[in-house]
Formats: structure tokens, sequence, C-alpha cells
């Protein structure tokens, strides 16, 4: 099934494969653009009592715009001793990761990129390519020949892995509740779901794994390096860490990546926690027809907006912690956390 | 728990602001739109009234940043009864202040002892080229009109003093 068939046109698959990696290109700097719109360039200034950009457009919303101009006209930089090739690439590397993980988010019954029916793996590809940006910020970070990129670029691959850990260890429980890694399964286990025979709220795992919830939203804020966990771009100590030599363009990409990545993260939370596109079963048969194929990516979207609020909210609000508090609280509260979260999850799951 | 509970608040100082912005408006000022009136004491740019100089170096002395430029020769003026010598005046042939090197630290106006100097609020003279910074006495005298009035006195303050 595919948006090919939906209209009932045959597409061959080369052109569904550039119909995907297109519209998941757009969906990425869809998401992107209206993160930083409305909570770098808006909330935050709110969160200061100031209005933010207001020039460029109504209320600034044309700002966007003239960043991507200004940052497209810079000077494309190398540093003299740099490996030009692997310091190319990094950006891109972050950005394709980046955008693998749209292509993984469900987004309605046949409105996807990459047919569940065929992808059982879902989440567990997921996460996997989540990682990737690890290998593009260790290669922006070594390439850079500058301390202080190599430094930002070891300390994001030691958080970036120490935080994987509790993620991954996190969307177990939603993996054990729901009985499948397939991320359109488990958004229809949620919305098939009861609690306690109740089953007008359908059972949206944030309710029964609260703390697998949590431990999400911490990690996801970490692997983001948003703020309570920005080491390794810490302005007062590392200049910008593993993008201090970038400029241009190949900045813009990195800028770009990370807050596409945000709005992917809060989209995987979404589809873990919160229900996804679905709505309740009891509400109506919603697994199938087109009414979902619009509703579903609106009702996503929401989340997705609501839930990286959360992420920019937190990170406008707490001053960075320090590189031995930041693993301290990995290794020694998140992980145990959320291993004692899998153990009282498997346990219920047999026993209920 | 201290530690939840300051999160917490933490979050709820940024959301409460946030909410206080879009419902009331924010504390800052859109700029080159509206403009903030600036408090009457504020040290925005230093007027020169040229009537009352008398040349005597005491600014361009006592100025830390040594920005102003003072040139300046005696001439006679007629005498002030009829049938008295002609008196000996100082006129001013130049008076320039540098406001790229200027501090602000008002100190000039503070010494004149002829009232010659004052402070203007006006802030609004940034030039292109760094030149352009260094206004000479038209200009200076130009700035007097956007001197404020000077403040009433504290009741009980001195009266015998600077007019």
């Amino acid at each position: 099934m595919s948006a090919a068939s939906v209209l009932a046109i045959e597409i061959p698959y080369w052109g569904q494969s550039i119909l995907r990696v297109v519209g998941g290109l757009a969906a990425l700097l869809l998401i992107a653009g209206t993160v930083v719109y409305l909570y770098l360039f808006k909330a935050v200034s709110f969160m200061q009592s100031r209005l933010g950009p207001m020039e460029a457009g109504p209320y600034g919303s044309m700002q966007l715009l003239a960043e991507v101009g200004k940052w497209l006209q810079k000077e494309d930089l190398f540093p003299d001793n740099a490996d030009k090739r692997i310091f190319k690439l990094a950006p891109i590397i972050v950005l394709v990761s980046t955008f693998l993980l749209y292509l993984t988010i469900p987004w309605g019954p046949d409105a996807f990129f990459l047919d569940p029916a065929t992808f059982n793996t879902g989440i567990f590809f997921t996460l996997a390519v989540s990682s990737i940006s690890v290998l593009g910020i260790l290669m922006a970070g070594w390439s850079s020949a500058n301390k202080y990129s190599l430094m930002g670029g070891l300390r994001a691959a030691g958080q970036l892995i120490a935080y994987e850990l509790p993620m991954v260890l996190a969307v177990v429980g939603v993996v054990i509740q729901a009985g499948t890694l397939n991320l359109q399964g488990i958004v229809v286990a949620q919305n098939d779901g009861s609690i306690f025979g109740f089953e007008y709220l359908g059972n949206p795992f944030v309710l029964t794994q609260a703390i697998g919830f949590l431990i999400f939203v911490i990690a996801a804020q970490a692997e983001l390096t948003q703020t309570p966990f920005d080491m390794p771009i810490a302005e007062s100590e590392l200049v910008a860490g593993y993008m201090t030599e970038y400029s241009g363009f190949r900045f813009l990409i990195f800028f770009i990546a990370e807050f596409a990545s945000a709005g992917a993260f809060a989209g995987i939370a979404s589809v873990l926690f919160l229900g996804g596109w679905g709505l309740p079963t009891a509400w109506g048969d919603w697994t199938s027809g087109n009414a979902m194929n619009v509703i579903g990516p609106v009702l996503l979207l929401t989340k997705i907006l609501l839930l990286s609020f959360v992420i920019f909210w937190a990170r406008f609000s707490f001053p960075r912690l320090r590189e031995d508090q930041l693993q301290r609280f990995a290794w020694k509260i998140l992980i145990p956390l959320a291993l004692g979260n899998i153990a009282v999850t498997a346990i219920l799951k047999v026993v209920f | 728990m201290g530690l939840g509970t300051g999160l917490v608040k933490g979050l709820g100082v940024t959301f409460k602001t946030m909410a206080r912005t879009i419902v009331e408006g924010a504390q800052t000022v859109q700029y080159p739109h509206e403009k903030e009136a600036p408090p009457i004491r504020s040290r925005g740019v230093i007027a020169l009234r040229e009537e009352n100089c008398t040349v005597c170096m005491l600014c361009a002395r006592s100025c830390p940043d040594w920005c102003i430029y003072i040139e300046g020769h005696k001439q006679l003026a007629p005498p002030r009864r009829a049938g008295g010598k002609p008196r000996t005046v100082s006129a001013l042939d130049r008076f320039d202040i540098d406001f790229a090197l200027c501090m602000y630290c008002g100190i000039c106006v503070e010494v004149c002892p002829f009232d010659a100097l004052f402070w203007s609020p006006e802030y609004e003279y940034s030039e292109p080229r760094i030149a352009d910074l260094l206004h000479d006495k038209d200009k200076l005298g130009e700035w007097m009109e956007t001197v404020p009035a000077a403040p009433e006195l504290d009741p009980g303050a001195d009266k015998k003093g600077k007019k």
C-alpha cells in the first residue's frame, strides 16, 4: 500500500522512491522551519519578555528565508589543516541520519514513507539510524583540525552513546506492551487498547509507561544536545564545539539537522507514547479509509509541535549541566530506572 | 525532591513570562518604530552654549580621553561704559568633541564654571564614518535645542547654586 494505490495510479518503483525522498525532505524542512520559527524565534523571545523577529513578513514569519539567504551568501571556509573530504561529508551524514528518522514515522493508515507491512523492525531501525549522527559529529570534530572541535566531537560522542542506552531501554517497555516492533503496530496497539475496560481513551502508553516516557524525553533532549545537555557545543567553553569551523551552507545543514531531529524525536515519542496519528477505536472505525490519511498527519503534527515545545521549553529554562554530572545522570539514574521499568513492564505483561 | 521542585519552578517562571508577554506585551520596545523617552538626565550627547564659553580650557584639561579640542583667541570688545577702555574677551575659534573617543563621563559638564556645556538625552547620532563623530561647535550648538529644562530644585535645596 502506498499513496500511489490510494490514488489508483500506478507509479513505477523508482518514481515512488523519488516521491518518498522528496516528500521526506519536504516534511523535514517544513517541520524544522516550523520548530525554528515557533520556538527558537518566538517562544524563547516571549520567555524573555521580548517579541523576537518582527520585521521580515507579518510577525517576522519570513525571517527564516532571510536567515537561509544570509547563510547561503557566506563564504565556504575550510581550515588549512582540515581533512577536506571528511569535513565536507560530516554535515551531510548528520542530515541523512535525520532524514532517515523522518522516513520511519507513520503519518496515517496509508500515509507513510516506508511501508509498515514490510517494515516490521520499525522502531529498531529508527533507533539505529538515529545513532548514525554520532558518526557525522565525530567526523566533523576530528576533521576540523581544531582542538575545540575535537573536544566538542568527543563530548558529543560520549554523550550520545550514554543517552542512546536509556532511550533504547525506555522504548523496550513500549515494545513489550505493544508486542510489536512495527511503528504502525504500536500506533494501532495504543488506540485499540483499553485501560481496565475503559476504552474511550484507547491506551496511550504515556499512561502506562509514564516512566519510560519521561526517560525517553530526557534522553531525546540529550540526543539533540539541547540546553541542559549541550556540553558538546558549550559556547562558553568550546566556542561552538564540533561546529566551530563550519560556516555558510555547511553550518546551515547542521542547523537544519539539529532542529529537524528535534521534530523527528518528538514525532517518534508521539508515535510510541501519545498514540501517534490514530484516534481511539472506540470513537469509530478509523483503521481504514482516506479520512484518517488527512486527519492523521494533522493529529501527529499537533503532537509533534506540543512535544517539541516541551523540548525547547526545557532548553530555554535550564542552565547547562557539567560534563561529569551529565554522564553520572545517564549511567547512574536513567539506565537503572529504565532497566527497572523493563522488568516491571515484563512482569505485569505476564501477569495480566 | 528538592531537585524536582526546583526544575518545575524554573519551567513555571519561563512559562509565566511567556504567557505574560503574549497577553500583555513585551517589556521591550520595537525601536525604530517606537522610541522610549530617555530619562531627563540621560547622557546622550553634550551640547555647547557658545556665548557662555570663555575658552578657559577646564573641560579640555579635565577630559580623561582628551576628546575635546579647543582653540580661541583674544579680541577687543567695546567698553561697557562710554569712555572706558575696550575690554579683552576670549573668542572661540574651535570647539570640537570627538564622540568616537568620548566615554560619557560628564566631567566636562560638571567642571564648566560658566554653564557652557549641557547633557542632552538625544542619542541618535551614529555615523557610517567614524570621523563624522567629531562634532564641531556649530553641531554642538544645535544640540542645545534638545537640552531639557533644568529640573525643579528639591524643597529646601540651596537656591544660590548653578542656574
